[in-house]
């Protein structure tokens, strides 16, 4: 999501970092470029008047100026006020209630209210143990409570039974009884899409709200939003009292500025972030990590986090134990393969780590892409089972064969053997490391060598 | 929807847009009154027309056209308005075209794509039903075969609209669906066929290449088809529409915009800055989340509009 922005402070950076001593009007005129940097990622302007002069009062001290490394000291002072803008620290979902907790999902039309309604059920099932029910009270746009049930249903949540010509007031009413006859820890209610200027909307969403007491009302904020963020977030915000934020479709390549903005104007930290299509694609929003991605430092944690997470543990023995033997075979290179895609694929691995912002629109010039690792595991599964123990046994024909069968090139299967040749000798010497090492080396390896990247890899 | 009595559309348009102009406005008074244009008020307006989402480069050239020929000047917030609200018009003119279904196609194939949640759904009901008024038959295609209950929604929208929905169930092949539906609508001889499809974010390389495959399997049944290819902005869209129309162009071929949502306080100022650098069309806005609610977009009524002023 932060790419462009990112992009543009590395380039305003990386002119301080040259620069031996900062004048003030070396810090003028860099400030000035983040003031355009920042609008043009869409941040509230009145928001980027106070950063800028926040940074600009830092920056110009004593401190900058004298520094050994000026260009540094005026990225540490940015970041710094980035993190403190996003929220110092981090805030997870307040479940402090008397069971069924009520959370309940304002926001406007499109935002994505009821993705997010059942990507926070998955979530509290699958990590925090809760069971949830799931209510729509959008009675205004077609088939919005179809919508709801359809993906419960797809999920294995439950949601309320739908009742024609109920009120919204009446569902959530029914829910929460239902939630507490029931058992359930959290009762999720996906309000309708609303303007912030219908009065009449607004005063339904508040009587919602007083009627169910919910301990969380999260506003739910796209992340393309413009300047416009900032005046719908504050109005949400003074009518129904936000508690939270759910900042969607992070995974877009808009500039993010809403988060800085929606945050800095009411003051509610952003809990949840959804970053992608797929119903477990929403995570928790680590503000100190968000302020290191935005300026090209990375975001390594939540790479590690996300490795530990989708790697069974089980699978990983195995394969160190294997690895241990010296018997790294196609198969388990195909696991590995899988894993990654599992992580989100190379486009999200690539967005965690620091600096590659070049080496991303390097990979995606030579379709360096999550294409590639398909086209991989189909040229692996096109080789006979003994082929894939074996990778001592291929010919000219056998290449030849599990191109054609693969819809690949000679040439293509060629690298993928040569890069499986290269990996095992790694792993042979990373053995004895046992499963960290493996881990490791497992990702770099994964790169083909000399394929597509002039060569070089790119860490 | 060209031919609607303009009193009736410009009224709502003005309701809709007057929260937008009327900040933009009120704020434009406070900063110049009656007095000499000079750099700090100068600089504040280019900050207001940033506020519109317009953009940093679109309001800097905006101010220095205003300041051209004014600056040092004593001028009236009436004054600038009219300026500004004529620089606008100017932009915004070539690009305020409606969809004009060709009656030569049998069907029109109009393909209506855009980001998750800018209201392509919503949109196409509205379409359909403004068609649908004009007299021609209308089809509409339910491609949005990924989000769950999508295909309802617009089947409801069918009812409204007293149009033939093809749909087939979640999950199916939205490329089979288009060529089945456009089979169909040959068949009868239908004058429009609306194809919906399934939200996407433009740097999603995958699901972009599934629109470019419904592209390419339309065109196997009428190689001129898809005839219009309408991109669906959302107003509270910020300078990401840029990328949005740029990516979407080129798998797709755009060959115009819808902006929906401008009943908010957005501004849809960015499409001011989208006239400048893509000129494509803007055939509708939506104002509202009534069956009716779909406009035509008039440069020079949106302009004064968002400059409140009267049109």
């Amino acid at each position: 999501m932060f790419d462009t922005l990112t992009g543009r402070l590395g380039e305003v950076f990386d002119r301080l970092k040259r620069r031996g001593a900062l004048s003030a009007s070396d810090v003028d005129e860099a400030l000035r470029e983040i003031r355009v940097a920042l609008l043009e990622a869409d941040v509230a302007l009145p928001v980027v008047k106070d950063f800028i002069e926040a940074v600009r009062a830092r920056a110009v001290g004593e401190e900058v100026i004298r520094s050994v490394t000026p260009g540094q000291m005026v990225i540490k002072v940015v970041h710094d006020h980035l993190v403190e803008m996003l929220g110092a620290d981090e805030s997870g979902l307040n479940l402090a209630a008397a069971p069924p907790a009520a959370i309940m999902m304002v926001g406007l039309q499109g935002s994505g209210k009821t993705t997010s309604t059942a990507k926070i059920a998955v979530h509290l099932r699958d990590k925090l143990r809760k069971k949830a029910l799931m209510a729509s009270l959008d009675v205004r746009r077609p088939a919005a409570q179809q919508q709801l049930r359809t993906l419960g249903e797809q999920a294995g949540i439950a949601t309320l039974p739908i009742v024609p010509l109920e009120t919204p007031q009446m569902i959530a009413a029914r829910a929460m009884d239902v939630g507490r006859r029931e058992g359930y820890d959290v009762v999720l209610l996906d309000t309708a899409g609303r303007l912030h200027i219908d009065e009449e909307l607004m005063k339904e969403a508040a009587a919602v709200r007083d009627a169910v007491r919910p301990v969380e009302t999260l506003f739910v904020a796209d992340a393309l939003t413009g300047q416009d963020a900032v005046r719908a977030a504050e109005a949400f915000h003074e009518k129904v009292h936000v508690t939270g934020v759910v900042l969607t479709r992070v995974d877009g390549d808009g500039r993010g500025g809403a988060a800085l903005s929606v945050r800095a104007v009411t003051g509610c930290p952003i809990k949840l972030m959804g970053t992608g299509e797929r119903i477990d694609a929403l995570e928790p929003f680590h503000p100190e990590r968000i302020a290191s991605r935005i300026l090209g430092m990375g975001d390594v944690v939540s790479l590690v986090e996300r490795a530990a997470e989708t790697v069974e543990e089980e699978e990983a023995e195995k394969l160190a134990a294997r690895i241990q033997k010296g018997q790294f075979d196609f198969d388990d290179f195909a696991q590995q393969l899988r894993q990654i895609r599992k992580m989100g694929g190379m486009g999200g691995i690539m967005g965690l780590l620091p600096g590659v912002g070049k080496i991303k629109n390097q990979m995606a010039a030579h379709n360096m892409d999550d294409r590639m690792l398909a086209r991989q595991e189909a040229i692996i599964l096109s080789m006979t089972p003994a082929e894939r123990h074996n990778p001592k046994v291929f010919n000219g024909s056998r290449r030849r064969r599990i191109a054609t069968g693969s819809g690949t090139t000679v040439q293509e299967v060629n690298r993928l053997i040569k890069q499986h040749q290269e990996m095992s000798r790694m792993m042979k010497k990373m053995g004895k490391m046992g499963k960290k090492g493996l881990m490791r080396s497992g990702m770099p390896g994964l790169m083909p060598p000399g394929g597509g990247m002039g060569g070089r890899g790119p860490f | 929807m060209n031919d609607r009595p303009a009193t009736g559309w410009l009224a709502r348009l003005r309701a809709g847009l007057s929260r937008t102009s009327s900040r933009l406005a009120s704020g434009i008074g406070d900063i110049v009154g009656k007095r000499r244009l000079d750099h700090e008020t100068l600089e504040k307006l280019e900050e207001l027309l940033i506020g519109a989402d317009l953009g940093v480069a679109t309001a800097a050239r905006l101010t220095a056209n205003l300041a051209k020929d004014r600056f040092g000047k004593e001028v009236s917030d009436e004054e600038v308005r009219e300026a500004l609200a004529d620089d606008l018009a100017a932009i915004l003119d070539p690009v305020a075209k409606p969809l004009a279904p060709d009656p030569a196609h049998r069907p029109h194939v109009v393909l209506v794509v855009g980001v998750n949640g800018s209201g392509k759904t919503t949109t196409i009901g509205k379409l359909a039903r403004a068609f649908r008024a004009e007299g021609r038959s209308v089809m509409m295609a339910a491609g949005d075969t990924f989000r769950a209950a999508a295909v309802e929604q617009l089947q409801i929208w069918g009812e409204r609209a007293g149009c033939p929905v093809v749909s087939r169930e979640t999950g199916a092949d939205a490329a089979g669906l288009a060529y089945e539906a456009l089979e169909r609508a040959k068949a009868e001889g239908i004058d429009v066929l609306l194809i919906d499809t399934a939200g996407r974010l433009q740097n999603r390389a995958d699901l972009m290449a599934e629109l470019e495959k419904i592209v390419r399997v339309v065109r196997k049944l009428d190689a001129t088809a898809p005839h219009d290819c309408l991109l669906v902005l959302d107003a509270t869209v910020g300078q990401n529409a840029h990328s949005q129309v740029e990516t979407f162009q080129r798998m797709t071929g755009v060959t115009g915009l819808a902006m929906t949502k401008l009943d908010g306080t957005a501004r849809g100022g960015v499409i001011v800055a989208l006239a400048e650098k893509f000129g494509l069309p803007v055939f509708a806005i939506g104002v509202g989340e009534g069956e009716d609610d779909l406009r035509p977009f008039e440069a020079r009524a949106f302009a004064r509009n968002l400059m409140g002023l009267e049109a």
